[in-house]
């Protein structure tokens, strides 16, 4: 049981934090120097315990998919629902969870974590489950390799206690398999006919994808097209219209069946995971929608070449004002390289309306490179929002942008329409 | 060898080229291909340690031909994981060597000490080069290379000589992603102006509009490593 006092003094910190606006880890970096078991006793706690969610694209709406899925059984859930997802972010969250006395009331966690933080968790509080979803370039200076990154997912896989789901069409997630004696193994996939839509970063200079033959996966998705997909499940096929754009996310719905199953074994209704998945819709910046001047705007974070690729690949330009932002902090990442493993040329019939961020000159460079025309160019991001939205009236818009650009623009943006605040 | 984004140098030379008025034939040299014939520039990027060991033996296959390329003053521009292949060797932390081909006067040896970050280097006959390192293998010069900048911030070849890349003839040997060409035309300039003239006995072109690399050189000199 956590400290009466350390509990009362984060809440309070939490509280404030909320008041000065954003900052979502701050009140947990409190509470982590404070009482460092923290964490740890609270989630003791739970008599489902511990699901952990890592990997490179896709950890927040897949953890918003698999929280809908387990309450759509009945379960009570812990989550971070933030996407703050080091440490101290979980920390933040659970005080928003516990009563006064440090209880939490859930029968488990599920909880996505960064990559490099997910290490030093796992190895004080071993989750039962884990999943892990890719590794794709991204944030190269804050891990050095991709082989690095996969190393430490591995690290997750072995932590783990009782069930790792894979994914089997990332060359290096699927290779964990191969260090796990005592864990239980499932993987979820893509049809023949999909795969040809996810290049990996090692095929996509490589020419065509290499056909080889794959071990059976657990939960497949077979068919996407428009808003509609059709998974096997245990062998049985379902359809059903989504809520949720881009193939990304849908790919990732697969994992979130695949580890729901794991958790709940025989427990799993079919229907209830369908038409739980048909209404979930994406986490805040991925493809989520919101309404300027009474015309759609979308928000689409971009944070790594393939995330950028299928994000362009997703959304048709046609009829759309496109604006991108691109920023460098610390954590968007310092390397401007990954621009050049994206083309833009998909774009250069309608031209980009609006470039715009720290990095908008080095953007703007690597757009005139593909021969993409730019409407401004504006390093200022409220300055530019603006511009892009006084200059397309009556159009509907789409921003592609980094973590941090998303968050000013989003704070800009709830100023003028409704933003779902997240808490 | 394509994951660090040195794609990017690869479209410059193809642009560039054609914005000048030339038609770029590209080749993509993998390993076990056929070595081409009529080669008048070659650019090679990095890759992750494990993609270098795939590639290793085929470079020292071809390891002959490309130093006969070089010794006629064939441009090539190495990146990272090639520009140590192009030296003599590379131990690895440990102790495993990968013999290089030699066209540069280097060595490297890998360490635990990542230099990473946004780096700015100057060389007389470039200027200031804007770029970003990201590697842990560290590079040492012998007496025959010659650097191919002084860092002015960042670490470069190694943590203490405070030069960065390497030059033989025709040949560039550096760390520096970002992609490097965009943010530096005037490199790629050179690389192209040197296999034109060798190709055609004279480089004719019109002027290239180079305000937003300038720019963009502008906005990344101001950025924290």
């Amino acid at each position: 049981m956590p400290h009466p006092f350390v509990v009362i003094f984060g809440k309070t910190v939490r509280y404030i934090a909320r008041l000065r606006g954003g900052g979502s880890a701050l009140p947990g970096l409190f509470v982590e120097k404070i009482s460092p078991d923290f964490i740890k006793t609270t989630l003791a706690q739970l008599p489902l315990g511990v699901v952990v969610i890592s990997g490179t694209n896709g950890k927040t709406t897949t953890t918003k998919m698999v929280v809908a899925l387990l309450e759509a059984h009945g379960l009570t859930v812990f989550t971070n629902r933030t996407g703050s997802n080091f440490t101290r972010g979980v920390a933040a969250a659970l005080l928003g969870d516990i009563d006064i006395k440090g209880k939490l009331d859930a029968d488990i966690a599920v909880l996505e974590l960064d990559e490099a933080h997910a290490v030093p968790f796992v190895k004080a509080i071993p989750p039962r489950f884990s999943l892990l979803l890719n590794v794709m370039r991204d944030q190269l200076d804050r891990f050095g390799e991709i082989d690095a990154t996969a190393r430490m997912l591995e690290k997750i896989a072995q932590a783990t206690t009782d069930t790792v789901v894979l994914n089997r069409e990332d060359a290096r997630v699927l290779k964990i398999k191969d260090s796990l004696t005592d864990q239980t193994v499932e993987l979820f996939g893509l049809s023949d006919t999909l795969l040809a839509d996810f290049p990996s970063d090692d095929d996509m200079r490589a020419g065509s994808v290499k056909k080889v033959k794959r071990p059976l996966a657990k939960v497949l998705l077979k068919k996407y097209a428009g808003n509609s997909a059709t998974y096997e499940l245990a062998g049985r096929e379902f359809s059903t219209t989504l809520k949720l754009n881009g193939v990304y996310n849908v790919f990732n719905s697969a994992a979130a069946i695949a580890l729901t199953y794991a958790i709940l074994a025989d427990d799993t209704k079919p229907d209830t995971i369908i038409s739980t998945i048909a209404q979930v819709t994406p986490a805040f910046g991925r493809g989520e929608e919101l309404q300027v001047g009474g015309q759609p705007l979308e928000l689409i974070l971009v944070k790594n070449p393939s995330g950028f690729r299928l994000g362009l690949k997703s959304f048709s330009p046609v009829g759309y004002a496109t604006m991108i932002a691109i920023n460098d902090n610390y954590a968007d990442g310092r390397d401007m390289s990954w621009l050049w493993d994206v083309d833009f040329e998909s774009l250069a019939d309608e031209g980009v309306t609006e470039v715009s961020g720290v990095r908008a000159y080095d953007m703007a460079l690597r757009l005139q490179y593909d021969e993409v025309t730019i409407g401004h160019i504006e390093r200022d991001l409220s300055t530019a929002l603006r511009q892009f939205i006084d200059n397309n009236q009556g159009k509907p818009k789409r921003i592609y942008c980094t973590y941090t650009a998303m968050l000013t623009l989003r704070r800009e943006l709830s100023k003028i329409t409704k933003v779902e605040t997240i808490s | 060898m394509n994951i660090y984004g040195d794609h990017g140098n690869l479209l410059v030379l193809q642009r560039r080229l054609e914005w000048y008025g030339y038609e770029p034939n590209i080749i993509h040299y993998n390993v076990g291909d056929a070595f081409p014939a009529d080669v008048d520039i070659v650019i090679g990027g990095g890759g992750q340690d494990s993609g270098q060991e795939v590639i290793h033996k085929d470079l020292v296959k071809i390891g002959p031909k490309l130093k006969a390329l070089a010794e006629k003053g064939v441009p090539m521009l190495l990146v990272c994981g090639l520009y140590q292949l192009f030296g003599n060797f590379f131990k690895t932390l440990n102790s495993k060597t990968l013999t290089g081909i030699g066209i540069l006067d280097v060595e490297t040896h890998g360490t635990n000490e990542r230099l990473i970050g946004n780096i700015i280097t100057s060389s007389e006959a470039f200027g200031d080069i804007i770029g970003y390192e990201n590697h842990s293998g560290q590079t040492y010069l012998g007496k025959n290379a010659i650097p191919f900048a002084t860092v002015l911030k960042g670490a470069g070849n190694n943590a203490k000589d405070g030069h960065e890349g390497a030059c033989y003839k025709n040949v560039i040997g550096t760390y520096l992603h970002g992609s490097i060409l965009p943010k530096n035309p005037k490199l790629a300039d050179f690389l192209i102006q040197t296999a034109v003239t060798q190709k055609y006995g004279e480089f004719s072109h019109d002027i290239i509009d180079d305000l937003l690399a300038d720019l963009a050189r502008d906005a990344a000199s101001d950025r924290p490593r």
